[in-house]
């Protein structure tokens, strides 16, 4: 019986030392509760949302975004993709161009002048593209001047020259975006008629045109490269419009990285838009004998028209007869 | 030199706000404008922290990078700093930023932002040190004084450090060790590429 209480004695130590050491750990536990366990975790919330919100007190909600690091993909694009984008883009297109220039020169009329004219662009079509294209050439180089200004034209003026001329371009920037807007829309419709794209197009794609081809394709008021212009203005206009509107109004449309993507869409749009620009610039110029005049004076020669233009010559020789050199204005009225 | 950091210990913060005030009236810092504001994550639910946030003062800083005109400048205690006279109002530092600190004193409709203002770490600008120009463009330069920014020397919980990232990294390590948990140091890994691993 002695030992059997031995025994007994001995298990009850043995189960009240292993109660000991088992709950041993409980109270401390009890005393350091880790309060972090479920605590947020900045690196758990980056990787589920990207970003970090939450409530703050102040009058300024938006600033209860705590932390967004996006804004380094943002970074690399505005200061490495979009100077390669546009650096290929605008300097691909003048080389082009150059080189064309060089081998092909100016597409000259090959009937020479027939010293008649007939009205291509009346004042009003005219009036609305010199708006739109003095907007653009203003806008294109004080945009340029954002991205490409701090690389190549701070370090020849200088830090105060450079930033007086920057904040005066930002505001013809900001400004002449809505006579831009304008024109752009009164392209659209003044012009929607003769650029829907149709079967004439796809014989004048086939044969070059008449600019990368020797002869002259058959066309109606706009050739199928004119329509491209006309389509890129459009579309192009447009998405450098409503991108351009949602930086220029912060926080009405979007956040930030809502804004990080409209400055992407505008910025690439816009480089490309500018090259495209170049290219329409050059063949209204030295590119081809006579374009000018159309939206020079509006009246082209109707050699140049029949060269160029032959479906839309016939069309309008129907209709009115060509001008015989003095402006007649009873066909200034009906164009 | 040094280089100086700031660390918001989230266990520590109790959303007294001090930090945001201390900003706003040592600099006089104008209405609208908030250099410095306490984010509170997770309001009212377990787990919730909240933490103070400014200008990090970055490594190869985004703002600096993107600015167009070129405004920032580093200094000698990599604090990262502006000049408002070169600042063209762009908006484009506040796409940039990680941390939303960038500030503009109007709404911003048509790019008429005004001049960008941002936590200066108590470092003024590129003005003379202590000058009234310094004060009226950027607020109180507490560095040129040998003092450090005010928001962490009020803070009630010494919550928010501020100074050598370094002693501060060792301030929060031991912290850390002692109590025996640790959020992390928030935004640190965003800001200068490096965490404290605790």
């Amino acid at each position: 019986m002695v030992s059997f209480a031995k025994f007994v004695r001995a298990a009850v130590w043995a189960c009240a030392l292993l109660l000991l050491i088992v709950a041993a750990p409980a109270p401390v536990g009890a005393q350091q509760v880790n309060p972090t366990a479920s605590a947020v975790k900045e690196r758990q919330l980056l990787q589920e949302l990207n970003r970090i919100q939450g409530r703050v007190s102040i009058p300024d909600q938006r600033s209860g975004v705590l932390e967004q690091p996006q804004g380094r993909e943002w970074r690399e694009f505005h200061n490495v993709t979009l100077r390669w984008i546009g650096g290929v883009a605008i300097i691909g297109m003048l080389a082009v161009l150059v080189i064309f220039y060089l081998t092909r020169g100016m597409v000259r009329l090959e009937s020479g002048r027939s010293g008649r004219t007939i009205v291509r662009f009346n004042t009003y079509e005219r009036f609305v593209h010199w708006m739109t294209a003095t907007c653009f050439i203003i806008l294109a180089i004080s945009g340029l001047n954002i991205t490409f200004g701090r690389p190549l034209l701070l370090p020849l003026i200088g830090f105060e020259a450079f930033s007086e001329w920057s904040l005066w371009a930002k505001y013809a920037h900001n400004y002449l975006s809505f006579p831009f807007t304008i024109g752009v829309v009164l392209i659209l419709l003044m012009w929607i008629g003769g650029n829907i794209p149709n079967k004439v197009d796809v014989e004048w794609m086939k044969r070059g045109g008449g600019i990368v081809g020797h002869d002259h394709p058959p066309a109606y008021r706009f050739n199928a490269g004119q329509k491209a212009i006309y389509w890129i203005v459009v579309i192009g206009g447009g998405f450098v419009a409503a991108s351009g509107y949602v930086l220029m109004f912060p926080f009405y449309t979007t956040g930030i990285e809502g804004m990080q993507l409209a400055q992407i869409v505008h910025s690439i749009v816009a480089v490309l838009f500018v090259a495209a620009m170049i290219a329409h610039i050059y063949i209204g110029t030295i590119g081809m004998e006579g374009a000018f005049e159309a939206m020079g004076s509006g009246e082209v020669d109707v050699n140049w028209a029949r060269e160029h233009h032959s479906l839309w010559l016939d069309e309008q020789m129907a209709r009115t007869g060509p001008n015989d050199g003095q402006p007649q204005p009873a066909t200034a009225a009906a164009e | 030199m040094a280089r100086m950091k700031f660390l918001c210990d989230a266990d520590r913060c109790i959303e007294c706000n001090a930090c945001v005030t201390a900003c706003k009236n040592e600099h006089e810092v104008p209405w609208g404008i908030n250099r410095r504001r306490v984010v509170t994550i997770n309001d009212g639910k377990p787990g919730e922290r909240s933490i103070s946030m400014a200008c990090m003062h970055c490594t190869d800083a985004p703002c600096a990078a993107v600015c167009p005109v070129n405004c920032f400048y580093t200094t000698a205690d990599a604090v990262v700093l502006h000049s408002k006279d070169l600042c063209i109002g762009c908006g484009y530092c506040f796409y940039a930023c990680p941390f939303g600190a960038p500030q503009y004193p109007k709404v911003g409709n048509f790019g008429s932002r005004g001049k960008m203002d941002k936590c200066t770490y108590c470092a003024g600008g590129p003005e003379a040190d202590g000058s009234k120009e310094e004060y009226e463009k950027y607020g109180a330069n507490r560095l040129a004084e040998g003092k450090l920014p005010l928001c962490a020397e009020m803070c009630s919980t010494k919550s928010l450090l501020a100074g050598d990232g370094e002693i501060i990294a060792q301030i929060y390590k031991e912290r850390v060790m002692k109590r025996g948990y640790g959020s992390g140091a928030w935004g640190w890994k965003t800001a200068y590429r490096e965490t404290i691993e605790s």
